[in-house]
């Protein structure tokens, strides 16, 4: 007899039980703690961050941990959160110039004021498995100490004093457009607005921010090899903590709330000229929370292409057209519309058989009809 | 308070999930799609907890209309326990703790994807559809700038053209779901992916329909009494499938049916895919006799 479509609830139920089940695993094996995620799976936590559009660190922990380690489905969790907290106040805009820099790099020039400060990078590591790993935790397991790591050659901290940024260094002598205005008013969010086309920068740079890594990465590359290539120069990449500011009504003077880590990335791309205004360098900017140096870094190559339209170019390749961009870089919109195939589609694959039956025997009656 | 609305309370969510002011702001969209059928208006669509493509946009809508007497019936390939019409429904269950019916009859509000139920809808219902993609002319335009420039100057000859090409080629029109609609004589509306079976029940229908597309953020209406006219040309008329077959369980030989296959030699039987329809033939005949 036909049950297909009964019990749904009872299978919805049970799967929930199995999912619960397999993603404790082993229960032999102990449980992770959201403390160990947040601390030795940070960049995920960092990316959840971005990507989810929280600045929590428990909470991108926690859905990590709810997600079974599948990074965009702990970046749907935390938006879905996210959804539900009221809107209390804008800051005022951070001031990466200020920040207590661990990470400084610039690509374009050999010294800079304060230095080139490599930080913890995975550039220049040689990509071996590190079976020390493996054994390390054999021996915490064994409860043995492991002999402690010589001590850091110089002071591991944060640089002191501000740093000033690269882009600003090019920009006392004129050799780079100036930073865009900030928008009038409060800047835009897409998450309360649907977006309208032309889109303007703010809320370009909020989709990017929020977009999927791997799509930025997958266009800033395209943008390298020659769809809308832009010669970029990684003017400079800093990672470090800024202090976040609100002005109460009340006090009419900014106060710290807080302080949040981020990377950002200054790209200097190719100059133009025109009749009226010399060549000049220009500009594409990337921001993430937490340590994202790879997303940062795409995030401006992408930005960059998009600002095509404002800078006379011609629109010719993928990055550069922001409809394209805009609509297609968020992951849980684009998880979600993919996934839904997996619903059922029974009655529009019923009319599609009809009519395809249909369609065939019409030809086979034509045929039969010229023989 | 029942324990069911204590635990929502508990919870921390507002009642159907969503806060005031963002119901507010659907209401205000809803009020004017309806103002303007088949308009789409653009709407702060807002993360839902569950995933785009699933009925984000139908949810938002059904949490902004509904209230604590609703009864509220969810349907998905016009069945009742298809396991996402399960999950919607146990969603507004444990969010709006509101009354849930499979009765079509019964229900204030129809929350549907891909079907519009049988039982003709009456006065004082509101129909709610999950839309995925909510523009008509989106295969032919693929940029949202240009499709509503189209819309705005009522320029739907592309899609004419479309529809003629299927006849050069076919001999017939192809489109066997989401068949595009002109609605009040003025805008071109997608249905939704309801097979075009259906579009007859969207013309004049005492009841309200509403459609929401949560991904792409918009939503659009058809108000009761209101001509829907799905396209069509003078010597090729529109018209709806038919079956050979009558359903094997409750005999209809009116309504939609789905062909299930039976065993792995490709027998078939067909059944009314509106289950709640299907169930109350059988249970009338079975108290006839």
């Amino acid at each position: 007899m036909y049950v297909a479509v009964k019990g749904g609830e009872a299978a919805i139920t049970a799967a929930h039980r199995l999912l619960a089940e397999a993603r404790r695993g082993d229960p032999e094996v102990p449980e992770l703690t959201i403390a160990q995620i947040e601390q030795q799976m940070s960049l995920a936590v960092d990316r959840v961050m971005t990507e989810g559009s929280v600045y929590d660190r428990a909470l991108a922990a926690l859905a990590i941990k709810q997600a079974r380690g599948d990074l965009i489905e702990a970046i749907f969790l935390l938006r879905a959160y996210r959804t539900t907290l009221p809107r209390l106040a804008v800051t005022e805009p951070i001031d990466t110039g200020r920040a207590a820099v661990r990470r400084r790099i610039s690509a374009t020039f050999k010294d800079i004021p304060g230095g080139q400060i490599l930080g913890p990078t995975f550039d220049y590591t040689h990509r071996l498995l590190d079976f020390a790993l493996a054994a390390e935790e054999r021996r915490e397991g064994a409860a043995t100490t492991a002999p402690s790591p010589p001590p850091l050659p110089s002071p591991a901290g944060p640089a002191v004093g501000p740093l000033p940024r690269v882009s600003t260094l090019l920009g006392d002598q004129g050799l780079i457009e100036p930073a865009a205005d900030p928008p009038a008013g409060e800047p835009g969010d897409l998450t309360r607005e649907p977006l309208s086309f032309p889109a303007s920068r703010d809320l370009r740079l909020q989709n990017l921010a929020r977009g999927d890594e791997g799509f930025l990465l997958a266009l800033g590359y395209s943008t390298q090899r020659g769809y809308a290539r832009n010669h970029p120069f990684a003017g400079e990449i800093r990672i470090g903590e800024v202090e976040v500011e609100i002005v109460p009504a009340e006090l009419g003077f900014p106060v710290v709330i807080g302080e949040i880590t981020v990377t950002e990335c200054e790209m200097v791309n190719q100059f133009k000229g025109s009749a009226t205004a010399p060549p000049q360098f220009t500009r594409g900017y990337g921001l993430t929370f937490g340590e994202g140096e790879r997303k940062a870094m795409a995030m401006a190559l992408v930005d960059r292409a998009m600002r095509a339209d404002e800078l006379d170019e011609e629109i010719a390749a993928p990055a550069q057209d922001a409809e394209f961009v805009l609509y297609h870089s968020d992951n849980v919109e684009a998880s979600g519309f993919v996934q839904h195939l997996k619903l059922p589609h029974y009655v529009d694959f019923q009319s599609e058989l009809n009519l395809i039956r249909r369609l065939r025997a019409e030809a086979e009656t034509r045929r039969e009809a010229a023989e | 308070m029942s324990e069911a609305a204590a635990a929502n309370t508990a919870s921390g969510y507002n009642f159907a999930y969503l806060d005031e002011q963002t119901k507010r702001m659907i209401r205000r969209a809803i009020l004017k799609a309806v103002a303007i059928p088949g308009y789409q208006v653009p709407f702060g669509s807002r993360e839902m907890p569950l995933p785009y493509g699933w009925g984000t946009g139908g949810i938002q809508v059904t949490a902004s209309i509904i209230g604590r007497d609703d009864r509220l019936k969810v349907i998905d390939q016009g069945a009742d326990d298809t396991t996402n019409a399960v999950s919607i429904r146990s969603f507004f269950a444990r969010t709006a703790d509101v009354a849930t019916t499979t009765r079509t009859e019964e229900a204030t509000i129809v929350q549907t994807r891909h079907r519009i139920p049988e039982t003709p809808l009456a006065a004082g219902q509101i129909i709610v559809y999950q839309v995925p993609i909510p523009e008509p002319l989106r295969w032919l335009e693929p940029r949202e700038s240009e499709t509503r420039k189209m819309h705005a100057l009522a320029e739907y000859g592309a899609m004419h053209v479309r529809l003629y090409e299927d006849i050069a080629r076919f001999g017939r029109i192809t489109t066997a779901y989401d068949y595009p609609v002109l609605v009040n004589g003025r805008y071109m509306m997608r249905p939704s992916p309801i097979p075009k079976f259906d579009n007859p029940k969207m013309d004049m229908s005492p009841a309200l329909q509403l459609f929401g597309a949560g991904r792409e953020k918009r939503i659009y209406a058809v108000p009761p009494h209101t001509r829907v006219r799905s396209l069509d040309f003078d010597d090729h008329p529109f018209a709806v499938e038919r079956w050979d077959e009558s359903c094997a369980l409750c005999g209809s030989r009116e309504s939609f049916l789905d062909e299930i296959i039976t065993d792995d030699r490709g027998t078939r039987m067909f059944v009314c895919s509106d289950t709640d329809y299907c169930a109350e033939r059988r249970d009338r005949r079975e108290a006839a006799e």
